[in-house]
């Protein structure tokens, strides 16, 4: 993990992860949903964290959500807004909120998602204030 | 089965050094093991359990072995949980001396992170095949600002102040100043701490632990054993463990694995938070020291801010003394891994060789607890509380 420098984004696309990241590429946030149980659940598995049926598929999220908490890395170049954003389907994400003024950004405030490119044609779900 | 009584620590050593350049890091192992056996008066032949974390170079436990000349184990552990792996240990030696497997358990650790910068050696990546790695890393987590995302959501919902987290690097400060070996030795105030660089908001520059190399070891033996030695015993009264982790996504990061692993050690111990006389709270940041209190009982959730503010953590001035060392955050934060020397501090307490300026008085039950991994997501948190004698 780099201390002082956000790193660059290289995305590991495997077997579990890579319908995520081609569902970003298209503009849409997916989190996993379980059939059997029917709760969701981020960061996606196979098998379901709450019941550990296998019977779980990728669902597409709102895209809408609150700031749970945030932090500002003051000694990156440029500082950068790692954040945890509760989802309105209820789960929370590690993610970054961009294109906002900084020292402006509140844990509660509305967040809605867009798209960064990531490389290789896929996309980094990130957010913005609503 | 319980573990409360059947094994005691005898032997303890911390690595006098901070920046260890001219040490390799299997050497710095042998010389912990070696000033930990001396301390408790036995020799590296009578050692028949050997315990280690990722720290340690090689296969598990097994390289270290080799190269120290342990010729007589018959029981090992290489349980990884991060800094907190050695009171997970603690705990995973008294419970194999109580079940018989080892009479004379050695823990190490070990670190040169310091000297490994210097030396331009590559930084340990995580694990990409951590399940999490995917959908955490491009996003930059780095260790301060998940813990500075605990700190951030804690002043939110109780409306914690960086004035009051500072206190707690302040009576580290206080502490620090009576070791001549502590990596930071001047004493600070909160208006230092909330003034130094923002390093990761809310966590100031002082708000974070040092980097240091070194280590240190610990010699654990069965009552039988601990009889034939001359030197002051401490008894294991009780541990716990557990894992604190996002939850498949229902993420709260106002406490820490200490909830759950706390109540484990008190009820082993038969005590409860008012019988600790000192307490080693990890610091690799002031927010695990505040959250860890609140969840291992000293306060109420939500009132840590209140509970370490006006020095009520430093000795001979509040009502719980903390981190007598200098902690992690002034002293020592070895490999970046912090749960051996919390451990170290607490026996030193227990045998009244504590600095005399901040040994606590009639210290007969100590507490240590360590919180390893990230505070911000996963986590591998262990309580162990240990007593004199006649506790």
């Amino acid at each position: 993990m780099s201390t002082d420098q956000k790193s660059k984004i290289n995305l590991v696309v495997n077997s579990e992860s890579k319908p995520y990241w081609e569902g970003a590429a298209k503009g849409q946030l997916l989190i996993r949903a379980c059939d059997a149980c029917g709760k969701v659940h981020h960061y996606p598995r196979t098998i379901c964290p709450h019941c550990f049926s296998d019977d779980t598929a990728f669902v597409e999220a709102s895209g809408n959500g609150v700031i749970y908490s945030y932090s500002v890395t003051r000694q990156a170049k440029p500082p950068y807004v790692i954040a945890y954003v509760k989802l309105d389907e209820g789960v929370s994400m590690l993610t970054n909120i961009v294109d906002c003024e900084i020292d402006k950004i509140r844990i509660g405030q509305k967040v809605r998602v867009k798209f960064s490119e990531a490389g290789d044609g896929y996309a980094l779900p990130v957010f913005t204030c609503a | 089965m319980g573990i409360n009584g059947k094994s005691y620590i005898v032997g303890i050593y911390e690595h006098p050094c901070r920046a260890a350049l001219d040490k390799t890091l299997p050497q710095l192992h042998a010389e912990i093991a070696k000033g930990a056996l001396a301390d408790a008066g036995l020799s590296k032949d009578d050692v028949d359990a050997y315990f280690c974390a990722g720290d340690a170079p090689g296969l598990g436990p097994i390289n270290m072995i080799e190269y120290m000349g342990l010729n007589n184990v018959r029981h090992m552990d290489s349980t990884e949980t991060g800094g907190s792996s050695y009171i997970v240990h603690v705990s995973h030696a008294a419970q194999a001396i109580a079940a018989g497997h080892c009479n004379v358990a050695l823990i190490t650790l070990a670190g040169r992170p310091v000297a490994d910068a210097k030396e331009g050696k590559p930084v340990r990546y995580y694990n990409q095949q951590a399940p999490d790695f995917p959908f955490e890393m491009p996003y930059g987590p780095n260790v301060t600002n998940m813990y500075a995302m605990c700190a951030m959501r804690h002043m939110y919902e109780y409306g914690t102040t960086s004035e009051q987290l500072a206190w707690i690097k302040v009576a580290a400060s206080h502490h620090a100043q009576h070791n001549e070996h502590a990596r930071l030795r001047d004493v600070v105030t909160v208006e230092d701490v909330v003034n130094s660089p923002m390093i990761a908001d809310p966590l100031h520059r002082l708000d974070c632990c040092v980097i240091t190399d070194g280590g240190g070891g610990v010699v654990m033996v069965s009552p039988e054993v601990a009889k034939s030695l001359k030197r002051t015993r401490v008894k294991v009264l009780g541990a716990g463990e557990a894992p604190k982790h996002l939850a498949a996504g229902q993420v709260d990061l106002t406490y820490s694995g200490a909830r759950w692993s706390g109540p484990k050690a008190f009820a082993e111990a038969g005590v409860t938070p008012t019988d600790i006389k000192y307490a080693s709270i990890y610091d690799s940041f002031t927010i695990t020291v505040l959250e860890t209190l609140e969840d291992l009982g000293f306060c109420k959730k939500g009132e840590g801010g209140k509970f370490v503010s006006d020095g009520n953590l430093i000795s001979g001035v509040g009502k719980l003394p903390f981190n007598t060392d200098g902690g992690g955050l002034c002293n020592n934060h070895p490999g970046n891994r912090g749960g051996m020397t919390k451990v170290l501090e607490a026996v030193r307490q227990l045998r009244g060789e504590a600095h005399p300026k901040v040994q606590v008085r009639n210290c007969d039950i100590a507490l240590a607890h360590g919180t390893g991994g990230l505070l911000g997501s996963r986590m591998g948190s262990a309580t162990v509380i240990l007593g004199s004698e006649d506790a």
